[in-house]
Parts: C-alpha cells; sequence; structure tokens
C-alpha cells in the first residue's frame, strides 16, 4: 500500500518507521545541546551584571566580607550619593547635548540626502554623492581622530561640546543616508506623481509625503546614531580637557582612576550611567534592537 | 493648460535635489572626507599637536618602518582578530540559531543577552575591571585562588580577558543577525529533510549552516574589520599593557599622538589603520559579501 501511493504525505512518513527514533533522538539531544548553550550563555551576561548591580549597593568598609553574589542585608545608597555629588548631572546633561544635538541634525540632513538621492538618481551627480557615502562608510572614525583634532583646534572649538557634535554629525551620515534612501525607494512612485501632478514642490513632498511614510526608518536610524553617539569615548578624550566638557562614559573613566579602590562607588558609577539607557531597552527594546541591525536587515 | 503650468516648477525641482544632498555632504566632507585626506597628509609631516606642523617628507614613515613596535602592534592587532572571530563565530551562530526557535523562554532569555549592546565599552570595562581586581573582584570575594589572579597584569590572561570580554559584548549583535538569517531559511528545506529521515546535527550541518553563507560573510566582515577599531575597551581595561601586550594599532597610534605628541607617526600608524582595514574589506568581498560596505559599524 504505502509503494503504490509515493506521493501521499502519510504513508511515506510513516515507511521509514525504523528511522523515525533515530530521527528524533538526536533532535532532543541537540536540543539539549543549543538549550544548554542558552542557559550557559545567560549565566556568562548575567552574572557580571547582577554582581555589579548588588556590589554597588554594598557597603566599601565590609563588601568583601560578604559573600559577593548574595545581595547586602544592609543596603546602602551612599555609594550612589557619592556618584551624584561628583557632578554627574552635569555629565549627564552633556551626554544629553552631544548626543540631541549631533542625532537631530544628522538625521535631519541624512532624509534630505537620501530623498534627494532617490528623486534625482538620474542625476550624475547625486549618484556619485550617494558612492561616496557609501565609500564613507569604510572609514574608521579612529584613523582619521588626529586631522580632525587638528580641525577642531583651528575652528577654536577645543574643549567645547560643539567638537564633539560635529564629527559626530559627519559619521552618523553614511549609515544614515544608506537605510533611509532604502526605505525612501519602497514609497510607491504613483504617490510622488500625484504630489506632482497637485503641484507639490520637491520641499513639500519631502515632508508631507517621504517622512511621514518613512517614520519607523527615521526612529531607527535615530536610535541606531543615539546609541552609539552616547556610548562614544574617543570624541571626548581627545577633543575635550575641563571637567566641565565630559561626557557620561569618560567621566565614569575619570571617576574610576580617582576611586578606582572603591569598587562599590565605581560600580554605582557604572550602574547609574547605563541606567538612561538600560529603562529605554525595557521600553523600546524591538525599536533599539531593530535599529542595531538596521544596515544589514535591508 | 494644466500640463504647460505644471513644467517650470518640475524643471525648478530639478535644480532644487542637488541643494537637498549640499548639507549633508558639506559635513561628511568637512569632517570625515577631510580629516581622511588630511591624515595622509600629516603622516608626512612633523607635528608636537600643539606647535607649528612641518613638512619633513619620509621621516616619520621611515620612523614607524624601522620601529619594531609597529610589527608588534600589527602582530597584537592579527591575534586579536583571530582569536576573537574564532570565539565568536561559534558562539553567535549557536545562540543566534537557539534564539530563532519557537519556544517562548527563549525569547525571554533574549531579553538578557541583548543587555550588553546597550552598554558603553567605557562602562563594560569599568565594571570588569572591577570584578577582576584581584584583591576587591568577584574570585577574591569568593576565596577561589583560580579566580583570583592578576588577570590584567600578566600578558597571556590580560590577551584571554580582552578576547573574553570583547566576546561578551559583540556575540549578542552577531548572534542577531544570525538569529534573522535562521528565520530567513525557507521551512520546506526542512521539511524536506525531515521526510528523508534526516537527524536535527544533520540538519544543521547540511541546511543551516550553507544556507548561512552570506550571514557568516557579512558577520565575518564586521568582526574582522570592526576588530581593528577596538580602542575604548582595550583602552580602558589595559592601556595596552602590561607592558605592549595588548597594544593594537589603534592604541598604538593613540599612544604615540596623543600620549607621545608625536603626530606625524601616529599619523603613519593611521594610514596603515586605514589600508589594513580597505584591504580586509576587499578580501572578505571576494569571498562573496554582498554588503562588505557596512564593515565599521561594530567599531564605531
Amino acid at each position: 500500500m504505502t509503494t503504490t501511493l509515493p506521493e501521499q504525505r502519510r504513508p511515506q512518513k510513516s515507511a521509514p518507521r525504523e528511522r523515525q527514533p533515530v530521527s528524533s533522538r538526536p533532535r532532543r539531544r541537540l536540543n539539549w545541546l543549543g538549550g544548554g548553550a542558552g542557559w550557559l550563555w545567560l549565566i556568562v551576561v548575567a552574572v557580571p551584571l547582577y554582581w555589579s548591580f548588588i556590589t554597588s549597593f554594598k557597603q566599601q568598609s565590609n563588601y568583601y566580607d560578604s559573600n559577593p553574589l548574595v545581595p547586602s542585608g544592609d543596603p546602602t545608597l551612599d555609594n550612589y550619593r557619592m556618584v551624584v555629588e561628583s557632578d554627574f548631572l552635569r555629565y549627564f546633561l552633556n551626554s544629553v547635548v552631544v548626543t540631541a544635538g549631533a542625532v537631530i541634525p544628522a538625521v535631519l540632513v541624512s532624509f534630505m540626502a537620501a530623498y534627494a538621492i532617490v528623486r534625482g538618481w538620474r542625476m550624475r551627480f547625486l549618484r556619485a554623492v550617494n558612492g561616496l557615502f557609501l565609500m564613507g562608510l569604510a572609514i574608521p572614525l579612529q584613523a582619521t581622530i588626529i586631522p580632525i583634532y587638528l580641525i577642531i583646534i583651528k575652528l577654536h572649538l577645543y574643549d567645547n561640546l560643539l567638537a564633539l557634535i560635529l564629527p559626530s554629525i559627519a559619521f552618523a551620515i553614511p549609515l544614515s543616508v544608506l537605510v533611509l534612501a532604502n526605505f525612501i525607494r519602497d514609497v510607491p512612485k504613483e504617490l510622488f506623481d500625484s504630489m506632482r501632478v497637485d503641484g507639490a514642490t520637491e520641499w513639500t513632498t519631502l515632508w508631507r509625503l517621504a517622512a511621514p511614510l518613512t517614520r519607523p526608518a527615521i526612529v531607527t536610524v535615530s536610535i541606531f546614531n543615539a546609541l552609539t553617539i552616547w556610548n562614544g569615548f574617543l570624541l571626548p578624550l581627545v577633543l575635550t580637557q575641563s571637567p566641565e566638557q565630559r561626557t557620561l562614559p569618560l567621566a565614569l573613566w575619570n571617576f574610576q582612576g580617582q576611586y578606582g579602590v572603591n569598587v562599590p562607588a565605581v560600580l554605582a558609577a557604572v550602574v547609574l550611567t547605563t541606567l538612561p539607557v538600560l529603562i529605554l531597552y525595557a521600553f523600546g527594546r524591538r525599536q533599539l534592537l531593530s535599529g542595531l541591525t538596521a544596515g544589514f536587515s535591508r | 493648460m494644466s500640463a504647460v503650468t505644471s513644467r517650470p516648477p518640475r524643471h525648478e525641482q530639478r535644480n532644487v535635489l542637488p541643494w537637498l544632498v549640499m548639507p549633508a555632504l558639506l559635513m561628511f566632507l568637512g569632517f570625515a572626507v577631510l580629516p581622511l585626506v588630511g591624515v595622509f597628509a600629516l603622516s608626512f609631516t612633523t607635528w608636537d599637536g600643539i606647535g607649528a606642523i612641518h613638512a619633513t617628507g619620509l621621516t616619520s614613515w621611515r620612523k614607524v618602518l624601522s620601529d619594531p613596535g609597529l610589527p608588534h602592534a600589527l602582530w597584537v592587532t592579527f591575534l586579536v582578530m583571530a582569536v576573537s572571530w574564532a570565539v565568536q563565530t561559534p558562539a553567535s551562530i549557536l545562540i543566534g540559531v537557539f534564539l530563532a526557535g519557537r519556544q517562548r523562554y527563549r525569547a525571554v532569555l533574549g531579553v538578557v543577552y541583548f543587555i550588553p549592546l546597550m552598554l558603553s565599552s567605557a562602562a563594560i570595562a569599568i565594571a570588569y575591571k572591577a570584578l577582576l581586581n584581584p584583591n576587591f573582584g568577584l574570585g577574591a570575594g569568593l576565596d577561589i585562588d583560580l579566580l583570583s589572579q592578576d588577570w590584567l597584569g600578566r600578558p597571556g590572561l590580560a590577551f584571554g580577558v580582552i578576547i573574553f570580554v570583547v566576546s561578551w559584548q559583540f556575540v549578542p549583535f552577531h548572534s542577531l543577525i544570525y538569529q534573522g538569517g535562521v528565520q530567513q531559511i525557507p521551512k520546506s528545506l526542512y521539511e524536506a529533510a525531515q521526510l528523508d529521515g534526516a537527524g536535527r546535527v544533520r540538519q544543521f550541518f547540511s541546511i543551516t549552516l550553507p544556507q548561512l553563507k552570506y550571514t557568516i560573510i557579512t558577520s565575518s566582515t564586521l568582526m574582522v574589520v570592526g576588530s581593528l577599531t577596538f580602542f575604548d575597551l582595550i583602552f580602558v581595561l589595559t592601556e595596552g599593557g602590561p607592558g605592549d601586550a595588548t597594544r593594537v594599532l589603534a592604541l598604538d597610534m593613540y599612544k604615540r599622538g596623543f600620549q607621545a605628541s608625536l603626530m606625524g607617526p601616529a599619523s603613519v600608524i593611521a594610514v596603515i589603520l586605514v589600508l589594513v582595514g580597505l584591504l580586509l574589506a576587499l578580501l572578505l568581498r571576494r569571498l562573496g559579501g554582498r554588503d562588505a560596505g557596512a564593515s565599521q559599524l561594530e567599531g564605531v
């Protein structure tokens, strides 16, 4: 019976009856392997995070007498008070200024450029600009830091937050244009045509049609850039000097240099500076993660 | 009539588009392209970072190329690149496949996995520096000798720590890429394999891995080229030490330029960094990568 009806699924499935257990046993075994790897990685990721978190509430005087993996029975906020008193509010505001000051213009100009590149693809000039941005993806920020330093000095912007903003905008542009152009390309041509028939200018079409339709991409690109700039370390390290101009990562590094022995206080600083991003992560995890892979998923 | 009146604005629009690209183009030229050209130019000068810049021809190049520090930095950079690739790739594939599964608990674990992606390299390095402290860290607290070594004070150990922390930070990112890759594999392939009686292991090696080819190339390009630009992490963790055991190219450039005030030689290193990066990106593209262009992402 089974051999006469080879096209039917059922006979085929039941035909290799002897092989069935053979094929399901390794499956279960691999699930153990995959599951084991999954739980192992959870431990690898979670233990340092957990330890940092609970240690930041312990007292410096007695924290290493206690079991390092057990939360303090007498938690203290002294470490956090010490961090806040070390001017971290100011560093936080500096980071906000630099991030917002770079992301908003970067996304704005990138969106305009992406729109022009998609709409004016026939123009050789715009295709050349697109090619330049694509090549720009391969420029490592580190390798250009010395001339950037020179330019910033010449512009009299050394030790000024604007010194961090300007290169951050420039290095955010290539990927932003690439991702945004991909999305603008997906807007149906008929919509552009109907806008044109209505007599709308490119400028109006840009803001009234393209921007609303690609809003998810704009959010994604903004998040990616914000995360990169918020966490940036090299630009503040090289381009600023005075404590008043520190951003969070640099302030953290300085704090560690100053109070390195006071492990709970250093960890309180780590927790406090990562808190804003973690709160965002808790609320917008999907957006954040899709923002991170924006360049590859399409 | 209406066709005639709509023509002038269309003509006008044509001229508007190039202007729309100008702000982005000018910013990019000024703060990315100009510095890139500038670093080539500065490599033929002598400059202490404060005073005047003197054109001195090939002096800086000769100095750097005859310095044993350069082959050492290249070697350490290569080691970090190769070992971190060899550790991260299997781990990322395994976790990516694991996360692509449908069970709810895997998605819950995923929430924790991706936390490191949100943190700055500086924060991660500082937390690990505290954790690995031989006197006050986790190992010392647990009173386990094996764990309370001088992790960052011995060359081999410090190198291992850097590989571990790099993996801790970036495996989540790559498993995210692999998760996406796995989810794009047509289900019918697995169904067909199942009908043929292929087990899970067999399916993994004859379907999943070959189907992930382009994902592997993309992820490897990002890893390899990105590893050239590990700066924050190594700078905070070891500052290139002990001695110069972990002094990669990017760190070598920073130290020569901003600590020893030798901007000329530092620019030479930067040029080498750019060239090595381009070479690697091209090489990996030859292997069949589609979007090697997005290669610097990991380092930014």
